[in-house]
């Protein structure tokens, strides 16, 4: 129906976004109308979203004539901001934005040196920003889950890790339960999408490559490699932050510092 | 640094001097100085909120003071690594937090920390004297409150420490396991000679166990001396 009222890219483009950030209003209302208020964190998060795709759409469209070295730049500012964006959901925890950035560089961003050289992923910023940038987000959102995790556990059993302190344990393995249960957690998302890859979702990217042309095949192995990656990369980033972390809930006295109410 | 003369130096195993905390804006505990000598319980009563068990903490090194030290045998508990310092101070809280699996590897945990070993003999015995003889291969999750505390207590007791904090070991329990505990408490000073300090809100309690008490308010001791002049002042 839009497509007969919007004839240019650009026009339809805008009128699909309105469409798409109206349902997601009409949820934020329901919810509402339980009592559950999302509209702000909703308002927000839409308006970042859109200005920032369509910044990184116009800087990519600047840049599709540089050098592929040019896309290291706009890769570790994707870092930076996925660092502080994950840290966020680690309120309280001492170093987190630092853990979260040093945890998704090592991550991810050893993945996509990996990668890169290898030659799974294509040198040009068309194909290494886009397929970078989801590496990082998926990195992003792991690190975030496992640091959230990791904290709530934390803060649920002050008593056993303080009673572990008391009997002469050391900080580290006094919260390693927490570590190892958090890591686990936090991948959660990334096996699931392995698992139903093809049967429950067939993933952008793919679609994408189908549309520009793609062999089907080409297009479905590619996308298991694409996912293969993100595992990678999320799980090492994972692996990073919970081990950076433990330490950083210690004081050099072997005393808990995220405690409730500090 | 150098601990300052002591006074009956040969029994003191705990001088605490000006001992204080503060988080920003709240005083927790303040210029706290106080001696445990051996043998003795010394309870620490005062009301809710008043520093009980924040001056606790402070005395096995849970929580940095912000002011003044303890001296453990005359050395400035500060020159002790933490973990050696936990272990010769030993700590028993209001509930258990026993880990999950049989007794008998609970009351390994300490020694486990050193790679040491308590041989089955020796499990035994500190069983017998928690009076549960035989649990060693009970799985924890089938205990009963007041055999879960007794079970934190032999467990503290595996580490050999020369002094015992207790933080309100028998307030989550009935009637009944709170006079075993008391009885428990009294056999470790009397029996194993090793020195307490007990955080009590019930002043019975403290009268009935403790031969000195000290009486915070408001993160300050305001009363101290022997049990009952200093609770029926």
């Amino acid at each position: 129906m839009l497509k007969t009222l919007f004839h240019g890219q650009l026009q339809l483009g805008l009128a699909q976004a309105g469409v798409a950030a109206l349902t997601a209003l009409l949820v934020v209302m329901a919810a509402a109308r339980r009592g559950i208020h999302l509209e702000k964190d909703l308002a927000i998060a839409m308006a970042r979203g859109l200005v920032q795709i369509v910044a990184v759409g116009s800087i990519l469209l600047l840049l599709l004539r540089s050098p592929s070295w040019t896309s290291i730049f706009l890769l570790v500012a994707m870092i930076i901001a996925a660092g502080a964006t994950s840290a966020r959901r680690a309120k309280g925890m001492p170093g987190a934005f630092q853990v979260s950035t040093w945890s998704i560089a090592c991550g991810a961003g050893s993945v996509i040196a990996l990668m890169t050289a290898l030659g799974v992923i294509d040198t040009p910023i068309t194909a290494l920003v886009p397929v970078g940038s989801m590496l990082i987000a998926n990195a992003m959102n792991t690190n975030g889950l496992a640091l959230n995790r990791f904290r709530s556990d934390v803060l649920a059993h002050v008593g056993e890790i303080e009673t572990a302190l008391a009997l002469g344990a050391d900080g580290k393995s006094s919260v390693s339960p927490y570590v190892q249960v958090s890591f686990e957690a936090s991948l959660i998302p990334a096996i699931d999408s392995l698992r139903s890859l093809g049967i429950v979702w067939i993933p952008g990217l793919m679609a994408g490559m189908l549309l520009s042309g793609a062999r089907p095949i080409y297009a479905a192995i590619y996308q298991f490699v694409l996912l293969a990656m993100i595992f990678a990369a999320s799980g090492l980033t994972s692996l990073i932050s919970t081990l950076l972390i433990r330490a950083r809930v210690m004081s050099p006295a072997e005393q808990l510092i995220l405690r409730p109410g500090q | 640094m150098t601990a300052p003369e002591p006074s009956q130096a040969d029994s003191v195993i705990l001088r605490v001097e000006n001992l204080g905390r503060s988080v920003p804006g709240k005083i927790l505990v303040s210029g706290a100085t106080f001696e445990l000598r051996k043998g003795e319980t010394l309870a620490i009563v005062g009301p809710s909120g008043s520093g009980k068990s924040s001056l606790l903490r402070l005395l096995n090194r849970l929580d940095e003071p912000t002011t003044g030290t303890v001296y453990v045998d005359g050395t400035d508990y500060r020159q002790i690594p933490p973990r050696e310092l936990r272990r010769r101070i030993g700590m028993v809280l209001q509930r258990p937090f026993l880990f999950p699996g049989k007794v008998a590897e609970n009351l390994q945990f300490g020694p486990k920390q050193r790679g040491q070993k308590l041989s089955p003999s020796e499990i035994e015995e500190l069983l017998a004297g928690v009076g549960l003889s035989g649990f060693e291969s009970r799985d924890v999750s089938n205990l009963s409150g007041g055999e879960a505390q007794r079970v934190s207590f032999a467990r503290a007791l595996a580490n050999s420490p020369e002094a015992l904090l207790l933080d309100e070991p028998t307030s989550a329990l009935d009637e009944a396991a709170k006079r075993d505990v008391e009885t428990l408490i009294r056999q470790i000073g009397q029996e194993h000679g090793i020195p307490c300090v007990l955080v009590t809100h019930d002043v019975e309690q403290a009268a009935r166990l403790a031969e000195r008490a000290l009486v915070l308010e408001g993160g300050q001791i305001v009363r101290s001396g022997p049990v009952k002049e200093a609770l029926h002042a």
